[in-house]
């Protein structure tokens, strides 16, 4: 009984820690492109599940149309976002990025609540809602969907940075901006790229997860705080290191809930963002750097 | 500093005399508030002007203050003189002890760490029900008294929120130009040159934390005894970013643009009543076009805009 209970527990873990993760990667990319923590970054995986909810329901799209619509409307967002507020900042000092990026998540915050009113919605499951028993542990087939959907995305995201000349120059920024200036690639453009690319991260995150846990205007918070927890886990690592992290928050996460208290299950969280924070920064694999002054 | 002394007795009258042209009504409450805020405001540009360490978790130490005040007065019966000052003393043991952890990390990732500090702390809020009545809140808490004068009504509250308000900005004002100041702003420009003058930066930067909170808590006390009630939604992340927004509008690194800047978003709500839920947008976009267009607050960028019209103006007269 008590081995099936952490089965479970641990399925719907690795579940929304594939969720984290792939958030958590969003915050990596544009991390290691400029520097920046995108404070903003939950509002995209908002965007996501929303939009895909706008287009199913107000334009009667079907799912697999409402999807990549969601997502290419996202992504214009993320674009916008750096053209408007993150290109033009006159200092661009930590501080004025951090007022900066939390300003623009309260904006897209405020704006879906314009848009779309503050009800919690659901967006129907990608192939029903008939569980699947597993050695005694339940599983929904959305939890398949967003496993199936994670990997492809961490596979892409690979072939992306390692294989095509883009992501090549993407991951030249983030070793050394200047030297990558040096060398022809077009350093602005590089940004910008990564925050359409996280932006299109974090909206699939928010669709994927959506039939599961429910959406509205104000999930982009949390979603986006474990995101960075997941990341933060990683060492800011853009790849394998991040997805580990997530899902190892995830499924902290849920067992925490399940067999402490789910009142302080958003707490759990935070108190591991806090104590990587103050005993392993450089992440739970990385090793420790020099830091430059 | 005798200006800075004068600057600040023109500021107290001001205040003082502010009740003589509102008499009475509901904005004398508001009021009561724009003291209570001046003194969050001030204590987080403290941390985020002068020290350049920010915090998104302040409203944590402000929910701290009020919720030990209330529960140590309401059900425990304490006298509110003594668990203020507890209270106070409480969270800067706190902040003291996170401080040096947490005021290792800089920029973007100091600002992860204090705010999952605050939300850990709303969340104790919300989940510790048999103290803090979770999220439905906790009332009952008694109003401050001088023998058997009680602060009890707008007026006196004003008088009472003011003088503590007043206190903090006579102590900043002071603080921002003693030596202590001088090494903040050292600290903030570069630690590391400040280290090589002779600057304790790390115990500078968490004793300055500590105070930021102190002050903190002594405003959340000062809430829950002209309140009477409180609950966990005023001490949100949401109410961290006001706060943050009342520093950055106001002027980093300015006592009395942040005295403006609260002002002004606690009476924004007011004048923009029935327009609720617009209030966060309108925080969003002000706190965006600020850092945008003027990174130094309205207390250095409105003279700018008037100096610039003038040399527009003057440049025009010549040719």
């Amino acid at each position: 009984m008590q081995l099936e209970q952490i089965l479970q527990y641990t399925f719907s873990g690795l579940s929304t820690g594939a969720i984290y993760a792939l958030i958590g990667i969003g915050f990596s990319i544009i991390f290691n492109a400029t520097g920046i923590i995108n404070f903003a970054q939950g509002e995209f995986v908002m965007l996501g599940g929303m939009l895909t909810l706008f287009f199913l329901e107000a334009l009667k799209l079907p799912l697999w149309a409402a999807i990549p619509c969601a997502v290419a409307v996202s992504a214009l967002a993320g674009l916008l976002f750096e053209r408007l507020a993150i290109r033009p900042l006159r200092r661009p000092t930590p501080i004025n990025l951090v007022i900066v990026t939390i300003a623009g998540s309260i904006l897209i915050r405020g704006l879906s609540m314009l848009l779309w009113g503050k009800d919690t919605h659901a967006i129907p499951p990608f192939s029903g809602d008939e569980p699947i028993s597993v050695a005694g542990a339940t599983i929904l087939p959305q939890h398949l969907w967003i496993l199936a959907i994670t990997l492809l995305i961490i596979a892409a995201n690979k072939f992306f940075f390692y294989h095509t000349i883009s992501g090549k120059a993407m991951r030249a920024c983030s070793y050394n901006r200047r030297a990558a200036g040096l060398v022809g690639i077009d350093v602005r453009r590089m940004v910008l790229f990564s925050f359409v690319i996280s932006s299109v991260l974090g909206s699939l995150a928010g669709i994927i997860v959506a039939p599961l846990t429910m959406t509205a205007y104000d999930v982009g918070i949390m979603l986006g705080l474990k995101g960075f927890c997941a990341a933060i886990i990683g060492g800011m690592s853009s790849g394998l290191a991040t997805v580990v992290g997530g899902l190892i928050l995830g499924i902290l996460e849920s067992l925490g809930a399940g067999l402490v208290s789910s009142g302080y299950k958003d707490a759990i969280a935070f108190i591991i963002l806090l104590l990587i924070l103050f005993i392993r920064p450089q992440g739970l694999f990385g090793k420790a750097e020099s830091e430059r002054v | 500093m005798k200006r800075e002394l004068l600057k600040f007795l023109l500021f107290a009258v001001l205040i003082l005399a502010a009740p003589l042209a509102f008499k009475g009504g509901y904005l004398m409450n508001v009021l009561v508030f724009v003291g209570i805020n001046t003194m969050l405001a001030v204590a987080l540009n403290l941390l985020l002007g002068y020290a350049g360490q920010i915090s998104l978790g302040h409203a944590g130490f402000f929910g701290i203050g009020a919720y030990l005040s209330g529960i140590l007065t309401a059900t425990y019966g304490w006298n509110p003189w003594l668990a203020m000052p507890l209270a106070a003393l409480a969270v800067g043991i706190l902040a003291g002890l996170i401080g040096f952890p947490i005021l290792k990390l800089k920029g973007h990732y100091l600002a992860m760490a204090t705010l999952g500090l605050g939300i850990i702390i709303y969340i104790v809020f919300n989940e510790t029900v048999d103290l803090t009545g979770g999220p439905s809140g906790f009332s009952g808490i008694p109003n401050l008294s001088v023998g058997s004068f009680v602060f009890n009504n707008d007026i006196r509250n004003y008088y009472l929120a003011w003088t503590f308000a007043l206190a903090v900005v006579l102590f900043s004002v002071n603080l921002a130009g003693s030596r202590v100041g001088r090494a903040l702003r050292a600290v903030h420009d570069s630690e590391v040159a400040a280290r090589v003058m002779g600057v304790n930066a790390r115990v500078l930067k968490v004793q300055v934390f500590a105070l930021s909170a102190v002050i903190s808590s002594l405003a959340g006390s000062l809430y829950a005894h002209t309140m009477t009630f409180v609950s966990p939604a005023s001490f949100g992340f949401n109410f961290s970013v006001e706060l943050l927004t009342m520093v950055v509008i106001g002027g980093l690194g300015s006592v009395y643009g942040s005295f403006l800047g609260a002002a002004l978003l606690t009476l924004l709500p007011e004048l923009l009543r029935g327009a609720q839920d617009y209030d966060i947008i309108i925080y969003g976009g002000l706190l965006m076009i600020m850092v945008m267009f003027m990174p130094g607050g309205l207390v250095r960028g409105i003279p700018d805009l008037f100096r610039r019209a003038a040399g527009i103006r003057g440049g025009a007269g010549n040719a």
